[in-house]
C-alpha cells in the first residue's frame, strides 16, 4: 500500500469516526439536559411545589400552584380554540375542497406555522389585550390556540388523506353521504393519528414562553376565570431564572424538570403510537 | 481442478466446457480473472452456487439468464461491490493476475477493475469533472485535460461534447450519459470493465452505439457484461455464462453456446422456452 | 350549523343527502376561511399597529444606531446586527456539527441505530426554549466567561472579534445556546435529504476507487446539497425567531460592537424584554415595526428553504433523464 493510499484511507476513517463523534454528542446533549435539570430542580419537587402560592419576593419557600393550574387553563382554552379550526379546517382540504382553495388554504398554514412565537404574541395582544385594556388568560389562550392551528390542520389533512380509497368506497357505496362517511368511516379511521398529532402540537405550545409574555402576563397569585393575568410555566421559570434569587433559581430548575418532563412524555407516547402506523411529519 | 497454478493465467474451466474443442479455444487464452468455488450468501439465503468460470483477457464475456438468477450477483462480486450490504458473505476464490481480490485492498482493486451500471449515474458535477473524479482521487499528475479528452474518445463521445466540457453532465440524454459513464470508469484505465445491463434502460439508438463501443474497447480493457438480452450477448460477446438460479449452467464461446448449446436448460432458454 | 332549506319530508332523499354534504363543506370551509383570514390579520395588524414609526422614521429605521425610549428615537439597526451576528455565530457551529451527524446517520449507521437517534434529536427539538435559556443562564454563561473568553481572547484577542472584557453574557453565548437548539432541524432534513440520494451515486463513486470517505463527500453531498443548504435555512429561520434563551444570556444591550464576547440584542430578545414597558404608543409601535422585519425576515428565509427542500428531494427521486 503506497503512502498515498495510506493517507486517504486515514483520512476516511478519521472523517467517519468525527462523523459519529457529531451525532453522539448532538444526542448526548438531550440526556445532559435532561440530567442536568434532574440533578439541580430533583430535590425541590415535592408535595409543597405542587400545592403551595409563591412567597413574596426574597422569601424562601412557596411553590408554583397557581403556575400549574395557570398552563393548564390557558392550554386547555387555547385547544378549544386552536383544534376545531384546525381540525374542521384539515377536514375541508382533504374532503371537500378545490385545487385552488386547497393551495391557498396551505399556504396560509405553512405562513402561521413560519410566523415567530413572539410575533404571534404581538398579534395576539393587537386582539385580545389592547381592545379589553388588561392582560388574560385568555389572550394567551389565543396566541397559543392561533399557533395550534397550522400543525392541526396539516396533520388532519394528512391522516384524512392518508385513509384507504376502499373504506370510502365501500360506505359510499351503502349510500351514506358524504358527511356521513366522513363522520362515521373516515375520521375514525384516521382517528388515532390526528390525536397524537394534536397531542403533539400541544406538546409544543405548552413550552411556548414569548407569545405569554404580554398576553397572559403574569400573577403572584390565583386568577379567576379566563379574564384575568394569569401565571403560567414556562413564565415562572423565565422570570425567575432570571431574578437574583438563589430560591427562585432552585424552584425554576425544578419547574422546568416538570415542564420538559410532561413535554417529553407526551412526545414519546405520542411519537411511538404514531410510527406503528404512519409517519411522523415533521416540525 | 487448479485455483492459482499457471503464470499464463490459463485455466482449466472444469466441468462447464464440454466439448475438447471448446476446451481448447479456451485453454489457449489467457484469462485475466479466474472465478473458482465461488459461493455466495446474503445473511443464511445462499445466492451462488459453485461457480467456476474465468474472464478472458481482452475479450467480452456476457453472463446471460432470467431475471433474479443471481448473474448481477456474480458481476458485483468481481469488484468487491457486494461488500457495500454487511450481510453478504463470500466463499471461494477470485485471481485478477493470479492474485487473490479478496486479500487486497479493496481501493485499489477497484481502480483496477471498473464498473457501469444498469441506469447512467453521472455525478452532480460537469462532463469534465465527472471523468476527472476517478483519476484526481488516485493521485493522477499529468495533464487531466488530456486524458478527459483520450476518455471521452474511447467512449465515442469527444465530438459531441468537446465544446460542453463545462456544462453539467445532466444536460446530456441517456445514451450519452451513459457513454459519459464508460468514459468516466475508463479514466482510471482498468484492467476490467465491469458492465451491469448498461443498455437497459437506453433507446435502441444508443443501444447500438454502445454495443459498437464495446467491440472496440475490447482492445483496450476486458469487457464483463450482464445482460437479459441474448441477441445483444451473441452480437458482442466472445464468451458466455448462463446462470440459472444462481449456478452456472454453461460457460462455453459465444457462438457455440448459441447455435449447440451443451446443456438443454440453456437450449430451453436461448429459445425462448422460459426467462 | 343550523339546516336551512326546505322541510326535509317534501324532497327526495337524494337531495337531502346534497344539503347534508353542502352545509359540512361550508361549514368545513368557513373554518379553512378562518385560517387564512387570521394569517391575513396577524399581517395586517402588524403593518397598522406600527404605522406610527414607519410615518416618523421611514427607512431611517433601519439604519439608525440609537435605541432611546426617552428621546423617542427609535432605531432598528442594533437589534438586527444582533439577530444577524448571533445567528451567525449559531449557523458556525451547527452547520458542520449537523451536517456530520446526518452523514453519520444517512450514510454509515445501520437503520435501527440511525431511527433510534433520530428519534432522540426529535426529542431535542422539542425542547422549550425557557429550558434552554436556563440552561444557558447557569451553564453557558460560566462556561463563557471562565473558559472559552481566556482561551479565545488569550489566544487571539488581538482579533475584533475576541477583543474586550467578557461578562458571561453576549453575542457568542446566545449563539452557542442557539446552535444547539437548531442543530436538531439541520440533522433531521439533511438526513432525510441524504437518505435520497441514489445508491448508486455512492456506487459509482466507490466503483472508481474511492474511499468510503470520499465517496460521501464528494458525490453523496454534493448531490443532495440543495437540501442540504434548505435545511441550513430552515434553521435560520427558527434561529431567528428565538426569543427566550437569546434574550437570558445575550445582554440586553441596545449596542453595536465588533467582539463577539460584547452584550448585544436581537429583535426578538427586545419584544419580549421591553414590550410590557413600553410606555407611549411610538415605543410600543416601534417594537411591533420590528416584529414586522422579524416576520418578513422569517417569511423569506422560511420561503427559501421550502423551495430547496423541495427541489432536491424531487431530484433524488427523479432522474438522470
Amino acid at each position: 500500500m503506497n503512502h498515498r493510499l495510506r493517507w486517504r484511507k486515514f483520512v476516511s476513517n478519521f472523517m467517519l469516526t468525527m462523523t459519529g463523534v457529531c451525532a453522539v454528542v448532538s444526542v448526548l446533549v438531550l440526556f445532559f439536559i435532561l440530567g442536568y435539570l434532574l440533578f439541580n430542580g430533583g430535590t425541590s419537587i415535592n408535595f409543597k411545589f405542587f400545592t403551595k402560592l409563591p412567597k413574596p419576593v426574597g422569601e424562601t419557600g412557596g411553590g408554583m400552584a397557581n403556575a400549574i393550574v395557570g398552563s393548564g387553563k390557558v392550554l386547555l382554552l387555547a385547544s378549544l380554540i386552536g383544534v376545531p379550526i384546525g381540525f374542521f379546517g384539515g377536514v375541508y382540504l382533504a374532503e371537500f375542497s378545490g385545487k385552488g382553495m386547497a393551495s391557498v388554504v396551505r399556504y396560509a398554514a405553512d405562513l402561521l406555522n413560519g410566523v415567530p412565537s413572539i410575533v404571534v404574541g404581538i398579534f395576539a395582544y393587537s386582539v385580545a389585550v389592547l381592545p379589553f385594556k388588561h392582560f388574560s388568560a385568555f389572550a394567551g389562550s389565543f396566541a397559543l390556540g392561533v399557533m395550534m392551528i397550522p400543525i392541526t390542520l396539516r396533520s388532519t389533512e394528512e391522516f384524512l388523506k392518508g385513509v384507504p380509497r376502499m373504506l370510502r368506497e365501500g360506505a359510499m357505496a351503502l349510500g351514506a353521504s358524504k358527511w356521513k362517511t366522513i363522520v362515521t368511516v373516515i375520521v375514525p379511521a384516521a382517528y388515532r393519528g390526528i390525536v397524537t398529532a394534536i397531542l403533539l402540537a400541544l406538546a409544543r405550545v405548552a413550552g411556548e414562553t414569548a407569545p405569554l409574555l404580554f398576553t397572559s402576563f403574569g400573577n403572584r397569585f390565583w386568577s379567576q376565570g379566563w379574564s384575568e393575568p394569569t401565571a403560567t410555566l414556562p413564565v415562572v421559570i423565565y422570570t425567575y431564572a432570571v431574578a437574583p434569587y438563589e430560591d427562585w433559581h432552585r424552584q425554576a430548575w425544578a419547574a422546568g424538570l416538570v415542564l420538559l418532563g410532561l413535554i417529553l412524555v407526551i412526545n414519546i407516547l405520542a411519537r411511538t403510537i404514531l410510527s406503528r402506523g404512519i409517519a411522523v411529519p415533521r416540525s | 481442478m487448479q485455483a492459482s497454478a499457471k503464470p499464463e493465467f490459463s485455466v482449466n474451466i472444469t466441468t462447464n466446457i464440454t466439448t475438447p474443442a471448446a476446451r481448447e479455444t479456451a485453454a489457449a487464452l489467457p484469462m485475466r480473472m479466474t472465478i473458482s468455488k465461488v459461493n455466495f450468501y446474503y445473511g443464511t439465503k445462499q445466492i451462488l452456487f459453485d461457480i467456476n468460470m474465468g474472464i478472458a483477457d481482452k475479450r467480452v464475456t456476457a453472463l446471460i439468464g432470467p431475471s433474479g438468477c443471481g448473474k448481477s450477483t456474480l458481476l458485483r462480486i468481481l469488484n468487491r461491490m457486494h461488500e457495500t450490504v454487511s450481510t453478504s458473505r463470500l466463499e471461494g476464490e477470485i485471481l485478477l493476475d493470479g492474485q487473490n481480490i479478496l486479500a487486497q485492498d479493496v481501493t485499489l482493486l477497484r481502480r483496477r477493475i471498473g464498473m457501469v451500471f444498469q441506469r447512467p449515474n453521472p455525478f452532480p458535477k460537469s462532463i469534465f469533472d465527472n471523468i476527472a473524479y476517478g483519476p484526481k482521487i488516485n493521485g493522477f499528475k499529468g495533464s487531466l485535460a488530456d486524458l478527459v479528452e483520450k476518455s471521452l474518445r474511447h467512449a465515442a463521445l469527444w465530438e459531441e461534447v468537446k465544446d460542453h466540457l463545462h456544462k453539467s453532465a445532466y444536460e446530456l440524454s441517456g445514451g450519452q450519459q451513459q457513454r459519459l459513464c464508460i468514459a468516466r470508469a475508463l479514466a482510471v484505465e482498468p484492467e476490467v470493465l465491469l458492465m451491469d445491463e448498461p443498455c437497459s434502460a437506453l433507446d435502441p439508438i444508443s443501444t447500438a452505439k454502445i454495443e459498437e463501443l464495446m467491440v472496440e474497447l475490447k482492445n483496450l480493457t476486458t469487457i464483463a457484461i450482464v445482460t437479459h438480452n441474448m441477441q445483444q450477448a451473441a452480437r458482442v460477446s466472445d464468451f458466455t455464462a448462463f446462470v440459472l438460479t444462481g449456478q452456472l449452467i454453461e460457460f462455453n464461446p459465444t457462438p457455440q453456446l448459441f447455435t449447440t448449446p451443451a446443456d438443454p436448460r440453456t437450449e430451453a432458454y436461448i429459445t425462448g422456452r422460459f426467462g | 350549523m343550523k339546516g336551512a332549506g326546505p322541510t326535509a319530508g317534501s324532497r327526495s332523499l337524494f337531495s337531502r343527502m346534497r344539503d347534508g354534504d353542502e352545509i359540512a363543506r361550508l361549514m368545513t370551509l368557513i373554518f379553512a376561511a378562518t385560517v387564512v383570514l387570521i394569517t391575513a390579520a396577524v399581517v395586517w395588524k402588524l403593518w397598522i399597529n406600527s404605522a406610527l414609526p414607519r410615518h416618523k422614521f421611514g427607512l431611517h429605521f433601519f439604519f439608525t444606531e440609537t435605541w432611546d425610549p426617552i428621546t423617542e428615537d427609535f432605531g432598528a439597526l442594533p437589534f438586527i446586527y444582533g439577530t444577524i451576528v448571533t445567528s451567525a455565530v449559531s449557523l458556525f457551529i451547527a452547520i458542520p456539527l449537523g451536517i456530520g451527524a446526518a452523514i453519520f446517520l444517512a450514510e454509515l449507521a445501520p437503520p435501527r441505530i440511525s431511527d433510534t437517534l433520530q428519534f432522540f434529536i426529535d426529542l431535542l427539538a422539542a425542547v422549550p426554549s425557557v429550558i434552554y435559556g436556563l440552561l444557558g443562564i447557569f451553564i453557558i454563561v460560566p462556561l463563557v466567561r471562565d473558559v472559552i473568553y481566556p482561551v479565545l481572547n488569550g489566544s487571539l484577542g488581538f482579533l475584533p472579534i475576541f477583543k474586550g472584557p467578557s461578562y458571561g453574557v453576549g453575542f457568542i453565548t446566545a449563539g452557542i445556546v442557539m446552535a444547539i437548539m437548531v442543530i436538531p432541524y439541520i440533522i433531521s432534513v439533511s438526513r432525510e435529504v441524504l437518505l435520497s440520494v441514489p445508491r448508486d451515486q455512492r456506487e459509482a463513486a466507490l466503483a472508481l476507487g474511492s474511499t468510503r470517505w470520499e465517496s460521501t463527500w464528494q458525490v453523496v453531498v454534493p448531490f443532495a446539497r440543495t437540501g442540504i443548504m434548505g435545511s441550513i435555512f430552515l434553521a435560520l429561520a427558527r434561529a431567528l425567531g428565538e426569543t427566550m434563551a437569546v434574550t437570558m444570556v445575550v445582554g440586553n444591550t441596545p449596542k453595536i460592537a465588533a467582539s463577539l464576547f460584547a452584550p448585544g440584542y436581537s429583535i426578538a430578545a427586545v419584544i419580549a424584554n421591553e414590550f410590557t414597558e413600553a410606555t407611549g404608543d411610538l415605543y410600543l409601535q416601534a417594537l411591533i415595526e420590528l416584529g414586522l422585519v422579524l416576520f418578513l425576515l422569517t417569511f423569506i428565509i422560511n420561503g427559501l428553504a421550502r423551495i430547496l427542500i423541495i427541489v432536491t428531494t424531487q431530484k433524488g427521486s427523479g432522474v438522470t433523464q
